[in-house]
């Protein structure tokens, strides 16, 4: 197993960009996970990863190598695809075994690995099946145990579960999760849902349009996102914003808006635009019957355990998660404010978030 | 009215009319065959006799006629040989003849062989690599190259019968083996390359990059596990290119004449005495029907199961 490390990495398909001077340090053993809508650039840097496609400029290190010019067998990675390429004319066992008969061991070796990665994913009594008898599930398993077998340096895997239908996806995220507890295996996993990313991640790194946005840990990706992007794209439904029409000074703690004054964290850096936006969480905002947004309620949704109400004001629709007991009806009056002060603002110039006692 | 039935069954009527038609059909198309089978079957004089005689006592006298060479003798002199070895002998004697070897016809035949699967095995071979080339890589001028590649089918291959003799009188490929192969190769190539290529575009490029990762090359993983999905369009493009190359008349007269000459051009050229030797003519194409009639029913299984069914999911 190995630290993967990826540095000033670039990658064009002719005037295309797909992938922006990106930087990453993927520590050993670490479940780390690609986010990103569709077209951002995250599956093109694990294909570089794995050396199926070579970067226009930059490096790739798996542990101390500089491996990104070298071809994909050479590399010693696994990598599982979204569809998962299973050889549809060997049966299951011959696709286990087929990584390892190219590295030369003897059939005894052979023979042992594929049995003992079989009993790890529970796959022993399918060996002699053929690929196109197995449920979605059991080919996931396949898919997984001829990336085991090799016991390679990291794992990569382009949206793995992506094909499979909700009931089995979360329990594969389950098992996917425990066998990486299990094997401790370095592995770099490339999804477009965030739950999935966030149940599975150590680390998460949020991509848009070719570049990494933020990488860290999934409670601050969600709590302190570092742009206007992260913050919309994770959380369902994600941030609110308000657009504001002042710029942010330093050591400010107050914010105008229509005339009643809001508490925001002490901020720490000047915004360089006059034309800045105030985020908050749904769940750190609530209904109030006077000092708040004025706005009326445009629609309920209930969700079981809160309801979301989405309410129409000035700045327009503002999402609110409530308790299941309030009770409000659709055009009804409102005013919301904030709960708590878990408030980000963001840099109409840059979209980053500007430091504060909160953004540390 | 019948409502049991869906209605998009068809019903047992129009089952029953398609079988019929299809059924109509078929011996339509067998009369010829099984005409020129029973022909080979006959003697030289049922084979010509009027009204024709579809019950016949069915003799190997033109499987004989086909395989040996004879002359007519006078009866004292077959009497004074001894007596014949074998069944076929015997046979050519009381036609009032000794066999004086074997004819040309096996040679005619393995030359046919040769060529046929030689020349099937080269096109396939190429234009799996070309296809597999032309779906997955960005070749420059793809599709003028395709282009080019078809435009080589757009007139009759006869054409330019004259410049390809000129050709191969020059370069010394004219009545050999390897001249027929690389010609038919090259008639066959378009067809191959552009139905391998139909076929290749459909494997998805995932199963040689997994292959890759695994620790392959990419020619390996092409012949490990591309070819193996191809299977189905490898199957139908050897059938075309091998019916092709195995039923080529004009250049195997034109270029062929001992060395090389290939069945077709010789069966026509059977003559016994006193005109056509039918039995034996229907005997040389009821044998020269049988390679490709095998051929396509060893692959014809390759041709109906769909092998990458269900291995990814769409």
């Amino acid at each position: 197993m190995s630290q993967i490390k990826i540095s000033n990495l670039q990658k064009s398909f002719g005037d295309f960009t797909a992938v922006k001077n990106s930087n990453l340090t993927i520590n050993d053993k670490e479940f780390f996970v690609l986010l990103g809508p569709s077209g951002c650039g995250k599956t093109t840097t694990l294909r570089m990863i794995a050396g199926l496609e070579l970067p226009t400029s930059g490096e790739i290190y798996l542990g101390e190598e500089e491996v990104g010019m070298l071809r994909a067998s050479e590399r010693d990675i696994a990598f599982v695809f979204q569809l998962f390429a299973l050889y549809p004319h060997m049966n299951v066992k011959n696709n286990l075994s087929f990584p390892l008969k190219m590295q030369g061991y003897s059939r005894s070796e052979i023979k042992t690995r594929v049995e003992e990665a079989a009993k790890l994913l529970r796959i022993d009594h399918i060996l002699n099946s053929s690929i196109s008898s197995l449920s979605g599930g059991d080919r996931q398993r396949v898919a997984l145990g001829r990336a085991l077998v090799r016991r390679p340096k990291a794992f990569l895997m382009d949206e793995p579960l992506g094909t499979l239908d909700a009931e089995f996806r979360e329990l594969m995220c389950l098992e996917l999760k425990k066998l990486h507890i299990d094997i401790g295996a370095t592995t770099v996993y490339v999804t477009h849902d965030q739950l999935e990313a966030m149940s599975l991640a150590d680390r998460i790194a949020v991509m848009d349009g070719g570049e990494i946005l933020q990488a860290d840990e999934p409670a601050v990706i969600y709590n302190k996102p570092a742009t206007k992007f992260v913050a919309s794209f994770i959380g369902s439904p994600g941030m609110n914003f308000i657009n504001i029409d002042q710029g942010i000074s330093n050591e400010q703690s107050t914010l105008n808006i229509e005339g009643t004054n809001f508490n925001i964290p002490k901020q720490y850096e000047i915004s360089k635009s006059k034309k800045n936006s105030f985020g908050i969480r749904p769940e750190n905002l609530s209904l109030t019957n006077e000092g708040g947004l004025k706005g009326s309620v445009f629609g309920v949704e209930y969700l079981g355990s809160r309801k979301i109400v989405t309410v129409k004001t000035n700045f327009g629709e503002i999402k609110v998660k409530t308790n299941i007991s309030t009770s409000v009806k659709i055009n009804e009056n409102v005013q919301i404010k904030p709960s708590n002060n878990n408030i980000i603002i963001f840099d109409g110039e840059t979209n980053r978030s500007l430091k504060s006692e909160f953004m540390n | 009215m019948d409502t049991s039935r869906s209605y998009l069954e068809p019903s047992s009527f129009s089952k029953k009319l398609a079988a019929t038609i299809i059924i109509v059909y078929t011996v339509i198309t067998l009369i010829p065959i099984s005409w020129m089978v029973m022909t080979s079957f006959k003697n030289v004089n049922s084979a010509i006799s009027y009204p024709p005689e579809v019950f016949f006592e069915p003799s190997l006298e033109g499987y004989v006629n086909l395989f040996t060479n004879r002359s007519r003798q006078s009866q004292e002199y077959l009497d004074s040989l001894p007596p014949p070895e074998n069944w076929y002998e015997e046979l050519v004697r009381s036609r009032e003849m000794v066999i004086t070897g074997p004819s040309k016809f096996l040679g005619r035949y393995s030359n046919s062989m040769i060529i046929g699967f030689g020349s099937t095995f080269a096109s396939v071979f190429l234009g799996a690599l070309a296809a597999y080339a032309f779906s997955r890589f960005r070749v420059p001028l793809k599709d003028d190259l395709l282009f080019f590649i078809l435009s080589t089918r757009m007139f009759p291959p006869i054409a330019v019968a004259v410049p390809i003799f000129i050709m191969y009188r020059k370069l010394g490929l004219g009545d050999t083996h390897l001249g027929m192969i690389i010609l038919y190769t090259v008639v066959n190539l378009s067809l191959a390359v552009w139905l391998l290529k139909g076929f290749m575009d459909e494997i998805p490029k995932e199963y040689e990059e997994a292959a890759m990762i695994d620790g392959y090359s990419r020619l390996q993983a092409f012949f490990k596990v591309v070819l193996p999905q191809a299977m189905t369009g490898i199957a139908a493009t050897a059938i075309f290119c091998m019916i092709f190359s195995w039923n080529e008349y004009a250049f195997a007269v034109l270029l062929t004449q001992f060395n090389a000459q290939t069945a077709p051009p010789f069966i026509p050229t059977i003559i016994g005495e006193g005109g056509l030797d039918w039995p034996a003519i229907g005997a040389g194409t009821t044998l020269f029907l049988l390679p490709v009639m095998i051929f396509t029913i060893i692959l014809r299984k390759h041709l109906l199961r769909g092998i990458t069914f269900g291995a990814v999911r769409k």
